[in-house]
């Protein structure tokens, strides 16, 4: 893999040979959303590939730095739009973990928070597996997955009350309880999933034409994979069992029986089956949650310094309105310090790294976004390959920009 | 109403033309950021956008007749946007979906254009963040009638 500073741009056209440059995006529907790569390209093969990242460059970060700590988190879920529920958790687990309330949440609130990154974990995957299957030239599969979806949008929406960025998971806790009727819902879509899942992997898993297009296409060797910084899917498709979920627990991950699939030969394939074996283990994760949800019990610390008191108990209480008032017009101080801490998304490896000076705003916070690294790769990857084999490396990666610019 | 021999239909070919053009509003494949994932489910059997004519979501600007400027639109990405639109053959409307394509949103910075209409002219705005699919298909609705009316210009899709 060549690592070369020179940036390739349409004016620089090589002099000898066929080779022309080509500009792929930032508008091309294969890019999963505003990435351009710069293709030095030989008739169909690809001599030389460079991705230019930036053109959702948000500030996102740098407005972090001016909001309270409660209001970062509706920041943080519009980083990864696809997972928003686990850069929810990711973002509240850091700054707990300054505060030093870590092991005060609620067992029923941990639950939910399970049940919840699980959830935004298979609607991710459903859109990967859609638009990963567009790019290929199968449209029915998108049809499906955004079915499946909907189901866990719906359920999203019930609880956060918004389809996308519920904003369900604080700092603290839960906004609230799971509604009424959300368990029945959660229960047909437990009974649901078997099938549709036999259904995605009857379109695609033994597809003659789906497997010319991803096996032995965009190879990352176990090798590779550590040195690129890769993880999540990407990283288990090379043969390696690195889940932050069983190496770091948190949320008490602990406690239930799941298993890290992996694969070994590290192809867009493997990657693929790696995705579709990871829905049906968040799957059994969420059944053995599910059992755990009968038993009613607080969803948020009992500490009206950090969590807002229950509005109902304001117009009754005077201690109460103080604490409401403190904390919506100054929020909360957080000690001095910085945090690092990892989750496992759907895309790998989210983590936060906060550092606090004791105000009751971050002082930085910097996001570890999995795309950004496993984007990486491109460039050693696509080399040698076609163009419509790049198509089908992106898609295999599965990048989100709002997390790759921020 | 069944037509036989003999009989004919008359009317304005100024009116057939905007029926036609309304029925089939093509958009452009051009995802930027969360909306975009909302823009993919109205295609989706749930909502299915078909209904409306305009599930031929053309990759090229040249084929397409409305621009859905779907999410946040960066000061590195506003010249591009401006290009595909100037691409985009007359007569061509544009959607800004959500709050950051229309005002910028939350993201009151350095790095985000405040509101995609300071780039180019948008003929209805989306309200939400997201907005629901419902919301966009609602004002691709407003732009069908846009259309037949004749009219241009800054509509607040509120229901």
């Amino acid at each position: 893999m060549s690592l070369s500073t020179q940036p390739l741009t349409p004016e620089i056209v090589s002099q000898e040979g066929n080779a022309m440059v080509l500009s792929m995006g930032p508008q091309h529907p294969s890019t999963h959303g505003v990435l351009q790569i710069m293709l030095e390209i030989e008739g169909e093969t690809i001599v030389k590939a460079e991705p230019e990242i930036g053109y959702l460059h948000t500030g996102i970060e740098k407005n972090m730095e001016n909001l309270f700590w409660s209001h970062g988190q509706t920041n943080a879920e519009r980083m990864d739009y696809l997972a928003p529920s686990s850069n929810a958790l990711c973002y509240a687990l850091a700054v707990e973990k300054l505060l030093g309330i870590t092991d005060q949440i609620p067992e029923r609130a941990q639950h939910i928070r399970v049940l919840q990154g699980e959830l935004t974990r298979i609607a991710s995957h459903c859109v990967w597996l859609g638009t990963h299957a567009i790019d290929i030239g199968a449209i029915s599969v998108f049809f499906y997955c955004f079915d499946l979806r909907e189901n866990i949008l719906d359920l999203q929406e019930a609880a956060g009350g918004a389809r996308m960025h519920p904003n369900y998971i604080r700092i603290g806790g839960l906004n609230g309880d799971l509604p009424d009727g959300y368990l029945d819902k959660l229960d047909a879509l437990i009974a649901k999933f078997p099938g549709r899942m036999r259904d995605l992997r009857g379109l695609l898993q033994a597809n003659p034409i789906f497997q010319d297009r991803t096996i032995d296409v965009g190879v990352i060797t176990a090798q590779q994979a550590i040195e690129w910084g890769v993880t999540g899917p990407a990283l288990r498709g090379s043969g390696i069992a690195y889940d932050v979920r069983k190496a770091y627990p948190y949320s008490g991950y602990d406690r239930y029986q799941f298993d890290v699939p992996t694969r070994t030969d590290g192809d867009a394939y493997a990657r693929f089956l790696v995705r579709l074996d990871e829905m049906e283990e968040s799957l059994r994760i969420i059944s053995q949650v599910r059992k755990d949800l009968n038993t009613p019990g607080p969803v948020a610390i009992d500490d009206p310094k950090v969590f807002p008191v229950p509005k109902e108990t304001i117009a009754l209480s005077m201690e109460a309105l103080i604490h409401h008032f403190k904390i919506v017009s100054e929020g909360f101080r957080v000690p001095p310090g910085d945090v690092y801490s990892p989750i496992e998304g759907p895309r790998g490896e989210v983590a936060f790294y906060i550092v606090s000076n004791g105000e009751n705003r971050p002082y930085r916070a910097r996001l570890r976004p999995p795309s950004l690294y496993n984007l990486q790769c491109l460039k050693g990857m696509a080399p040698g390959n076609l163009i419509a084999d790049l198509v089908v490396m992106i898609g295999s990666l599965d990048p989100v920009f709002g997390e790759v610019d921020r | 109403m069944e037509i036989g021999p003999g009989q004919f239909l008359l009317a304005r070919l100024d009116d057939v033309a905007r029926w036609a053009q309304s029925s089939s509003v093509w958009p452009l494949t051009m995802g930027l950021a969360c909306c975009a994932i909302e823009m993919m489910s109205v295609t989706s059997a749930e909502y299915d956008i078909a209904r409306l004519g305009s599930e031929v979501f053309r990759s090229s600007p040249r084929q397409a007749d409305l621009m859905i400027v779907s999410g946040r639109v960066a000061q590195k990405m506003a010249p591009v946007v401006k290009r595909l639109y100037d691409q985009m053959a007359d007569p061509k409307w544009v959607i800004s979906m959500g709050a950051c394509a229309s005002s910028g949103g939350v993201f009151d910075n350095y790095a985000i254009v405040q509101g995609v209409d300071t780039v180019i002219p948008v003929d209805v705005y989306v309200p939400g963040c997201p907005p629901t699919p419902d919301g966009l298909l609602y004002a691709v609705n407003l732009i069908q009638q846009q259309i037949k009316e004749g009219g241009r210009g800054g509509i607040l899709a509120r229901s």
